[in-house]
């Protein structure tokens, strides 16, 4: 007959199980202590708050007990595992101010673990004043110019810069923004981490063709609604997420004009998918890619005439944006929108960028209707293949409407042949 | 310029302008909850189910009440369309009002509190949706521009900035989600609990699956469109009507230009039905979808058809044509289709003008 465990043991078990519940292991005798140890030990549950909490009680034999078995207390943090590798991540910063000390610091919990790009603008003058304890690099007017000769080097002034850092990243995700947004704080007084989330979301599938009205069916929480089909719910690949903007959201500079008051305070808790065939404006002052799916679309190219250092003041990320939208919607991935949120600061006057952008605002007129009717062949596969094919048909259909864009098809043919070139070197 | 904080106009009621239909086979119980919200519109309660049971209203409600003998009698022969033993009978009830607007709600969803603790005046915020525009020709990544604290995003055309009508309001539900019977068997303990503070536009050309628990639509622009087809008893499927109406209605909608939004506003779903009970009634749809949906995602309809009644029609035909391969049962919904047009014109002559309120319980 086996002999039933005594009331000690049980009790040595039941304290082993609950040993998260427990503050404070000063009042156990020292036999069971040490027996306490050594079972935990064996049960393979001795982590650093659990060796802590023996240490505390100051028990010599406890004490002797860690020593002798040469336990060490863990200095490097366990880095939480995610399918994701950090080093499959860039992120790439366009520098536009030259001191980004503040900037960057605000941005530390979340990028310090991250390769870092910086392009600066090459039209700043300033030298950048970059914080210590970052993993960077910083590119500047010199490098632009020996890797893409100085006259193509013109399509990377101003936010365009950032493309450059796109460029010469040799990373699978790439996640991007703007130097005058710090991170926000979700509802519940939480700090957002923006590459967390857009990583999530270029990780999990889209689900481009057919509505789904609890939104991210992969969030968890959430899953496909009755009536949508199965077989999308395999979904696919997402190749852009675009992220939003608490307090100063990116609108155009009439509107802010007309509601200087008005900022963005409505965190809205959703991550969707764009349908296949609804265009959006994309915004690059918060968003990722997957550099190895849709790299070459996000392209410098549609440059006003009076483009400014304010993004009221700009077209560039708008005209990419169709450009990456058309393509994917083309080539079968996905884009999705949403989470995560930025906070964005003020700076900067509508009403003086209104006198710049109001140019911008009338091109919108003429790109949209030819980005919703564009049909790309079936022959192009690639990313690559899309972006020579588009610039080809912006230069029949659009370059003889007006200069800009017949400057923008040429811009676009530009960016892939130094696309390919450094992608082969 | 700068504005100080502006009042914002309160939401009119409409309350002679809406009416709220409700299908039920049970009580009227969860009206009681209800009250403060409901209370000053004219209720359409059609009672599913056995025609010789009482269903109780509570006290202090306007309403008209329809069981399935009022049915087979106001429609005869016609009365073929409307289902039995299914949700789907409540589309008698849009056919019968006289109102421009329709809300129509579950009898197991109540007022849900939103994330502050504030009880969600869902009726409210669907009224809101519709007398607002739609975005359905571009995309805004700041969801629906005509709420307050909202705007069209940078890059958004200004010729496209007026919108279209909004037809339709779909709003979600939390607590108990509407997922079908698979999911729900996997999943049997996943409750709702994220509250999406946003209204969107379905942009054209998309499809989504309609839920008809709390749903509000423009009966003029769109009403005949919103047939819940055959379901129930006698029919070889069940659960999908508001799927099927939801489709047509999408189709019809992209086609006149008409917008659809959804999102807020949240009610609370308590009711969990029966997973095998469902699975039984959707099983069949879960295949026939696959060639349901690539039929809606390809259905074009051609320029003449100007009127939903039309668009209708030729969807009736293109159902026949093209569906009625894959089971028989497409063969009698669309004829369905056809017949509940039909009654629908019969019952709104084009140019009638409103009848006169008749008194509680009295039926047409």
């Amino acid at each position: 007959m086996r002999t039933p465990p005594s009331l000690l043991s049980l009790t040595i078990d039941l304290a082993l199980h609950n040993l998260s519940n427990i503050s404070d292991l000063s009042p156990v005798p020292d036999h069971i202590l040490l027996d306490l140890f050594l079972r935990t030990l064996r049960a393979g549950k001795l982590t650093e708050k659990v060796l802590k909490l023996f240490m505390a009680t100051g028990k010599d034999e406890v004490l002797s007990l860690i020593e002798a078995l040469n336990i060490q207390h863990i200095v490097i943090p366990v880095l939480p595992t995610t399918n994701i590798k950090d080093a499959e991540v860039d992120i790439v910063i366009g520098a536009l101010h030259s001191d980004l000390t503040a900037f960057l610091n605000e941005w530390k919990p979340v990028f310090s673990r991250f390769h870092l790009i910086i392009v600066k603008d090459p039209d700043l003058l300033e030298e950048l004043q970059i914080p210590e304890g970052f993993n960077l690099d910083v590119y500047t007017k010199s490098d632009i110019d020996q890797v893409a000769g100085s006259s193509t080097s013109i399509l990377f002034s101003g936010y365009s810069c950032r493309y450059f850092g796109y460029l010469i990243s040799r990373k699978k995700y790439i996640i991007s923004v703007d130097d005058d947004c710090i991170p926000a704080r979700d509802a519940n007084g939480v700090l957002v981490d923006i590459v967390a989330q857009h990583i999530t979301n270029l990780a999990t599938p889209a689900t481009p063709f057919f509505f789904n009205t609890l939104y991210d069916p992969y969030r968890k929480g959430a899953d496909f609604v009755r009536g949508y089909p199965f077989s999308m719910r395999s979904g696919v690949e997402c190749g852009l997420s675009c992220g939003l903007w608490l307090n100063l959201a990116d609108y155009d500079a009439p509107t802010q004009a007309l509601k200087p008051e008005q900022k963005n305070s409505r965190y809205v808790d959703a991550v969707l998918t764009v349908p296949a065939g609804a265009l959006m404006p994309v915004s690059g002052i918060n968003m990722a890619f997957n550099r190895e799916l849709v790299g070459p679309a996000l392209l410098p190219a549609l440059r006003l005439a009076g483009e400014g250092k304010l993004r009221w003041e700009t077209v560039e990320d708008i005209w990419s944006g169709m450009c990456v939208k058309v393509i994917c919607d083309h080539l079968g991935l996905g884009v999705k929108s949403g989470l995560p949120y930025v906070w964005r600061k003020e700076r900067g006057n509508a009403i003086e960028s209104l006198k710049k952008e109001w140019e911008g605002v009338k091109l919108m007129e003429e790109v949209v209707p030819f980005f919703q009717s564009i049909q790309l062949q079936r022959s192009a596969t690639t990313a690559e293949d899309c972006v020579v094919e588009m610039a080809k048909t912006v230069k029949e259909q659009l370059g003889q409407t007006d200069p800009m864009f017949a400057r923008a098809a040429e811009a676009m043919v530009e960016w892939v042949k130094l696309w390919k070139a450094v992608q082969s070197s | 310029m700068a504005s100080t904080e502006a009042s914002v106009a309160p939401t009119p009621l409409l309350k002679d302008e809406l009416d709220i239909v409700i299908p039920t086979i049970r009580n009227l119980d969860f009206l009681e909850m209800w009250r403060p919200f409901f209370q000053p519109y004219h209720l359409i309660i059609v009672q599913d189910g056995d025609p010789s049971k009482t269903i109780n209203v509570p006290e202090g409600f306007d309403y008209e009440l329809y069981n399935r003998n009022d049915i087979n009698r106001i429609l005869g022969p016609k009365a073929s369309c409307i289902s039995f033993k299914d949700s789907a009978c409540r589309c008698f009830g849009y056919m019968v009002s006289k109102k421009k607007y329709i809300f129509t709600i579950d009898d197991d969803c109540f007022v849900a509190k939103d994330p502050s603790g504030k009880a969600i005046n869902a009726l409210e915020q669907h009224i809101k949706n519709i007398l607002s525009p739609s975005t359905p020709h571009f995309f805004n990544t700041l969801y629906d521009p005509y709420r307050e604290g909202a705007d069209f995003v940078r890059g958004y055309p200004f010729s496209l900035r007026e919108g279209a009508k909004t037809a339709v309001s779909h709003g979600l539900w939390l607590n108990i989600p509407d997922y079908d019977a698979p999911t729900q068997l996997v999943k049997p303990r996943e409750r709702n609990t994220r509250y999406v503070d946003a209204v969107m536009t379905i942009p054209k050309g998309t499809l989504f699956p309609m839920c008809g628990m709390n749903l509000t639509f423009d009966r003029e622009l769109i009403g005949p469109a919103m047939y819940f087809g055959l379901m129930g008893d006698g029919q070889p499927i069940g659960r999908y009507d508001d799927m099927w109406a939801g489709w047509c209605m999408k189709v019809i909608c992209d086609h006149l230009g008409l917008g659809v939004k959804t999102g807020l506003p949240y009610i609370w779903h308590s009711k969990a039905s029966n997973p095998f009970v469902n699975l039984k009634k959707e099983y069949k749809g879960i295949f026939w979808q696959e060639e349901i949906i690539p039929f809606f995602q390809s259905a074009v309809l051609p320029k003449d058809c100007t009127s939903v009644q039309k668009c209708y029609l030729e969807l009736s035909k293109q159902v026949k044509e093209k569906l009625a391969k894959v089971d028989p049962y497409f063969d009698k919904l669309a004829d369905a289709m056809v017949t509940w047009i039909e009654a629908w014109d019969e019952l709104n002559p084009a140019g009638a003008g409103a009848s006169a309120p008749l008194p509680n319980g009295q039926k047409a």
